[in-house]
């Protein structure tokens, strides 16, 4: 008791010095967490991808629509249990600020494919007999205080002109990393317009999405659908929901690469400047270890002394950066676009990760002044002038 | 009288910037059990160097060192701490107190490293404050008390133990006369009442007439009693 004594007394002899590094850890975990945050709500996304749901899309780009016929083939494929489809839609809601995903999609089957979209019996009825009936995600519903009924109006850009549509469900997610902000309407509707105002973009979706009987017959599955379409004017590309997604966050990986990189950046840094409170800390003390070595501390003694004091500066700042990490993330949230993340949470991982980093930086930063002060004999501790 | 202390034809040399520099040269010495030993001697003479060597924090160069039937000088690191913890008491001129702690818990400090329970180590820590009269201090913290309590302290802290010997370096090197006096005092009747060897280094020679051996040394050598 009297050496952990010792270590919180240590620790707090120069408050203002230990306060500073206590600040700038918990400033360097902040940082680290809010970083880490983004990167891991980044790969979520592919951690939400369903095991038994492949995507096909344009074998050249995603940006290249497919033939609406191809559907009933796809169904057709042993493996295949049900196929749904789905085109990006962009557009307007009120404000080009207003940024959450709005898509067109097979209103027969896209919620069956989709089950982590959870909508009640009644409301998908709704949605699927009313042409310019939407569903969206609770959070939209929330976001913009719309309720059942309520008017939505789009004013359209891959496809031109004003859209009215009419909200006739909100769906809930399943999951935690589930996008609940998405706002869905019937392909029907936008491909009866087309047909009328531009014949040639009618018929195509965008990418159709298949659930398979067994998802370890991905593989398979997906040689045989785009088998399917060899040699056409729009060959496939079928591959995993998650590979898909994959995709995705592959274009944006050197950011992510970087934010990464930065985040580690940042431990290591504040790692240098708990280094050296504790160099100047066990330099200033030369002359008390040397008192101790003489009443016979061992080195093990020592060493618990400076990893102790280190730790507990290290451990006090980590505490209170993942507490304000928090209330930070949250405002993080608030204060970015709606919609640009679908969810914005803090992984466990994080907070493990976090934690994980204050006790590194702790145990690294006290080995050079350890070292030091066990280097030092005791005769020359006592003719220490600091 | 049997000798608790053998120094045998010890030296002790320094290495700076590959320069060998004799401290020591060829020292014997016997002290006596009870014995009041005040080593004198004009700076750099090589007495507080020999009064570390005889403490078991320095090794020497050549010789050997018995203290109580044990060759102190061929002990490796580890041991000669634990030999120190049990056998010696130490008195700097600085006081040398951890200040963070209390009057208290600065002369526990040796204790924590025996076996001893809460309750013995609370009796043996008030016996050893008592005997150096300061009972009514032992929650202060060392910059709460004068250099003379402090140099109290340390005394307490170096006899807690009831170690084989006690060790000073210049105990009253840091302290105004009526201090030092207190300190000589305390030191004699440390000798007197509770037999305990003492090895004193000095340059006061007021300070030297406490003990009944005075040795000079000057050089690294010894040059008279």
């Amino acid at each position: 008791m009297k050496i952990l004594k010792i270590i919180f007394a240590n620790a707090l002899r120069h408050k203002l010095r230990t306060t500073l590094t206590i600040l700038g850890i918990a400033i360097a975990v902040i940082a680290f967490g809010v970083l880490r945050t983004v990167v891991t709500v980044w790969d979520s996304s592919v951690d939400a991808a369903a095991a038994n749901r492949l995507i096909t899309r344009q074998a050249v780009s995603f940006i290249f629509p497919l033939p609406y016929a191809y559907k009933e083939k796809i169904k057709n494929v042993e493996g295949v249990k049900e196929v749904s489809f789905a085109n990006w839609f962009g557009g307007v809601y009120k404000d080009k600020n207003n940024f959450f995903t709005r898509i067109c999609v097979d209103a027969d089957t896209y919620f069956d494919v989709l089950p982590e979209f959870i909508i009640s019996p009644e409301e998908l009825e709704n949605f699927k007999k009313e042409r310019n009936a939407c569903v969206i995600g609770q959070e939209i519903a929330v976001q913009y205080n719309l309720k059942l009924g309520d008017q939505m109006v789009l004013e359209g850009d891959i496809f031109p002109g004003q859209w009215e549509f009419v909200v006739r469900g909100i769906y809930k997610p399943k999951n935690k990393n589930t996008d609940d902000t998405q706002m869905l309407f019937h392909w029907d509707y936008i491909n009866e317009r087309m047909k009328a105002e531009a014949p040639l973009r009618a018929g195509s979706v965008g990418w159709y999405i298949v659930q398979i009987e067994n998802p370890n017959d991905a593989a398979e599955v997906s040689e045989k659908i785009d088998a399917l379409f060899k040699n056409s004017s729009a060959e496939t590309k079928t591959e995993t929901e998650k590979a898909f997604t994959q995709g995705f966050v592959a274009a944006s990986s050197a950011i992510i690469t970087a934010m990464n990189f930065m985040s580690f950046v940042i431990i290591g840094i504040i790692m240098l400047v708990l280094a050296n409170t504790m160099i100047m800390a066990a330099r200033e003390r030369t002359r008390e270890y040397a008192v101790l070595k003489t009443l016979g501390f061992s080195a093990f003694h020592i060493i618990g002394l400076i990893l102790g004091e280190s730790l507990v500066i290290a451990l006090i700042g980590g505490g209170i950066g993942i507490a304000l990490t928090y209330p930070i993330v949250a405002g993080f949230e608030q204060a970015m676009p709606k919609g640009f993340f679908p969810f914005f949470y803090i992984e466990p991982i994080t907070t493990i990760l976090a934690l994980s980093a204050a006790i590194i930086i702790g145990i690294l930063a006290s080995i050079f002044p350890i070292q030091r002060a066990l280097k030092t004999n005791i005769v020359d501790g006592f003719r220490f002038v600091g | 009288m049997s000798s608790i202390i053998t120094v045998q034809n010890v030296s002790k040399s320094y290495w700076r910037n590959k320069i060998e520099i004799p401290v020591l040269n060829n020292i014997s010495i016997n002290v006596e059990q009870g014995e009041f030993l005040a080593l004198m001697g004009p700076s750099g003479s090589g007495k507080t160097t020999l009064l570390n060597l005889i403490a078991g924090i320095d090794k020497p160069s050549a010789g050997e060192i018995i203290i109580n039937g044990t060759v102190i000088s061929s002990l490796g690191e580890s041991a000669l701490a634990k030999w120190r913890a049990n056998n010696v008491g130490f008195v700097f001129q600085f006081y040398n107190l951890i200040p963070v702690l209390t009057a208290f818990e600065n002369v526990e400090l040796p204790l924590l490293l025996t076996k001893l329970s809460k309750a013995e180590r609370k009796k043996q820590v008030e016996t050893a404050l008592t005997l150096v009269g300061l009972g009514d201090r032992m929650h202060h913290a060392p910059k709460q008390l004068s250099g003379g309590q402090e140099q109290r302290v340390a005394i307490a802290r170096a006899i807690v133990t009831d170690p084989v010997i006690i060790v000073a370096d210049e105990p009253t090197g840091d302290l105004d006369r009526s201090s030092a006096e207190e300190i000589l005092i305390l030191l004699g009747r440390l000798n007197k009442e509770f037999q305990k060897t003492i090895i004193m280094v000095t340059h006061d020679p007021h300070a030297a007439e406490s003990a009944n051996i005075i040795k000079h040394i000057d050089k690294g050598d010894l040059v008279g009693a």
